[in-house]
């Protein structure tokens, strides 16, 4: 049985394939804003990569937010499910799943590979891969450097986490302050991880905690939840293909 | 989904109660939890700016008339029932031509307190009389001196009103007016009870679409006979096993306002999960004016009005809901967290932890569809139902 898990976020487009539990292939892209064309492409390319032909693939699941646009998916699931999955199969003493994604994140219980409760941030970007990327951008920083730099703060800065647009100019009255980058970008990963703190309190933490997503890769981010959890949190080795992974699970079953 | 043919009539009959509004001698604009016996009782007309508002909201031109209150100064944090009422009245029309022009207010506040400000505004545009009954949040027991305080309110008011209309208020009339009051909402009733059956005949989007009669023409013959072909219709339906949608799955409860603007999206959406809402806690709210009595009225009115589903303590609010759930035997519930009504939508995160099922919250508005994003709703609602 082989399958492949599609999962279209809002900035990346992630592609699994597997067969027999065992990961074939995977394929990391950023998102166009033809989505139709973004899983095309995504899957041709982990297609290639496989070495297989599109015969072989026994099924297609597609995830993510545009799950809807994959027409040639065998079947469509959410990404709180595929998550849940995904991290289950990895990890199996999981029992919460941290999602951070581009747009959403989400705090997941599982319990024998099923979801038993969810939160998903409200309808704000504070809190979301989105809130590093314009902070990033307004400290002139890629945002693979982001991670690194926090971690050699010694100080971290207080920065709202209500909303992006509002801590973004805290973060430009910072800098002409004259704050040292570090700190201020600290802060950034501090505000992210107190947001998602307060939907983990809402579905109650039970260890292990996985953390998945894009922004798990975040070691700044890291750093800053397992504070605040007081114990360390598992990432995957890329948890970034944890929703394509859960949907390639899910299409073997 | 399968419309209801009584959808049809409600619409003809709420078209009629509509017009018969610029004809009426004297009008009240009311709030939809206050006693309407009273004013039906005196031949008042009762017109109901929240009904309008969802009228607007349904024909999605919420935020067109919202913007006239907010270029007016109006925050758009306010309730968009207010903001859309108020909207209409700066704009001097609506999609019904605006309503007529209140004779004078009655607004209670076992609702909200939103409605004290925003007809205290009106009062001040049509420079006409307001009447505030104001109904004690009861957050456990209701006491003897909350029923006084709002019985003699209750009889402060038809002096009010006897007042501005040289009317007086008989007793059979009252009484007349009470009993089918009581009738209306028992056969009100026995329609969404007819949901327990399995598959539902109805579902919460027929709920609510079939709700304005209760709302608007409780205490008239209108809505005793409007019930009565409705619970007919639902009884047929039951017999002959047609149910509200094609394959009845899963069972589901709705919480708060419906999100007038998206109820045919929203239908559809969960007949394509085989998914059916069969119940709510919005329609069955007006359920709790069926314990009126037609001896003590003003004593058993104020008791009814008082602890109205708005105006009671979370754990009260709770136990309703799990009443429901059993009676309706569903799976989980839907919460729909509503930006303009606060009172309903605060404890939510609360009250969702003493549910017996699992629920999910999904945040939304009633009338300003500004504030849906439908990505967003259709994630959260799939993710509850592969849970489920």
């Amino acid at each position: 049985m082989i399958s492949a898990g599609i999962d279209i976020g809002s900035i990346t487009a992630k592609c699994v394939i597997l067969q027999d539990h065992k990961i074939l292939a995977y394929r990391i892209l950023k998102v166009k804003p033809d989505l139709e064309e973004s899983a095309k492409e995504i899957f041709e390319e982990t297609l290639k990569l496989s070495g297989l032909k599109r015969e072989e693939i026994d099924r297609i699941v597609a995830t993510g937010y545009g799950r809807a646009r994959v027409d040639f998916a065998d079947k469509k699931i959410t990404e709180i499910t595929c998550h849940a999955i995904g991290a289950t199969f990895l990890i199996p003493e999981a029992r919460t799943v941290i999602d951070i994604g581009g747009q959403d994140s989400k705090v997941i219980a599982v319990e024998n590979g099923k979801v038993l409760d969810f939160v998903m941030n409200d309808k704000c970007a504070a809190g979301t891969g989105r809130f590093i990327e314009v902070m990033a951008n307004a400290l002139g920083l890629k945002i693979e450097q982001v991670g690194e730099l926090a971690l050699k703060a010694k100080e971290k800065l207080k920065i709202s986490s209500t909303c992006t647009v509002f801590a973004e100019s805290e973060v430009v009255s910072y800098i002409s302050a004259g704050r040292k980058v570090e700190e201020i970008i600290a802060g950034v990963c501090d505000a992210i991880a107190g947001r998602l703190m307060a939907m983990v309190a809402r579905v109650g933490v039970r260890r292990e905690v996985v953390l998945t997503g894009g922004v798990a890769k975040n070691m700044g981010v890291r750093r800053a939840i397992e504070e605040k959890l007081g114990f360390q949190v598992i990432v995957p080795e890329e948890p970034q293909i944890v929703g394509a992974l859960g949907a390639a699970v899910l299409g073997t079953k | 989904m399968r419309k209801l043919q009584s959808s049809e009539r409600m619409r003809e009959l709420m078209a009629g109660y509509y017009m018969q509004g610029h004809q009426a001698e004297f009008n009240a604009w009311i709030t939809s939890g206050a006693p309407v016996e009273l004013l039906y009782a005196m031949d008042i007309y009762p017109v109901y700016p929240e009904n309008h508002g969802a009228l607007i909201g349904a024909t999605k031109l919420g935020s067109y008339y919202s913007d006239f209150a907010e270029r007016n100064g109006f925050s758009r944090d306010l309730c968009s029932y207010a903001r859309c009422d108020l909207g209409c009245v700066f704009a001097g029309t609506s999609p019904i031509g605006g309503l007529p022009k209140p004779t004078f207010l009655f607004a209670c506040n076992n609702i909200c307190n939103t409605v004290v400000k925003w007809y205290e505004v009106l009062s001040r545009i049509f420079k006409v009389p307001l009447f505030i009954l104001d109904t004690p949040f009861i957050r456990k027991e209701l006491k003897e001196s909350h029923l006084r305080y709002v019985e003699e309110q209750l009889y402060d008011f038809i002096k009010f009103s006897e007042k501005i209309t040289g009317r007086e208020l008989e007793e059979r009339r009252l009484k007349e007016v009470i009993s089918k009051s009581i009738e209306g909402v028992s056969l009100y009733s026995q329609c969404l009870l007819t949901a327990r059956n399995k598959p539902s005949p109805m579902n919460c989007f027929d709920a609510f679409v079939n709700m304005a009669p209760i709302v608007c023409l409780r205490g008239t013959e209108h809505a005793v006979n409007f019930y009565i072909d409705m619970k007919k219709e639902l009884e047929e339906r039951i017999k002959n096993g047609i149910s509200a949608i094609e394959k009845e799955e899963i069972r589901l409860l709705w919480d708060n306002i419906p999100v007038w603007y998206r109820l045919r999206w929203l239908g559809e959406f969960f007949e394509s999960k085989n998914a059916c809402l069969v119940a709510d806690t919005y329609t069955n709210a007006w359920t709790g004016f069926g314990e009126l009595k037609s001896t003590d009225i003003i004593s058993s009115m104020a008791e009814v009005y008082t602890l109205s589903y708005l105006n009671i303590g979370m754990d009260r609010t709770a136990e309703i809901i799990n009443r429901l759930i059993d009676l309706y035997d569903v799976d989980g519930v839907v919460m729909h967290s509503n930006r303009s009504c606060k009172p309903y939508s605060f404890g939510q995160y609360e009250i969702q932890k003493k549910l017996s099922v699992p629920t999910v919250i999904i945040e939304a508005d009633m009338v300003d569809e500004r504030i849906f994003s439908e990505a967003q709703v259709v994630t959260r609602l799939e993710a509850f139902l592969e849970m489920l």
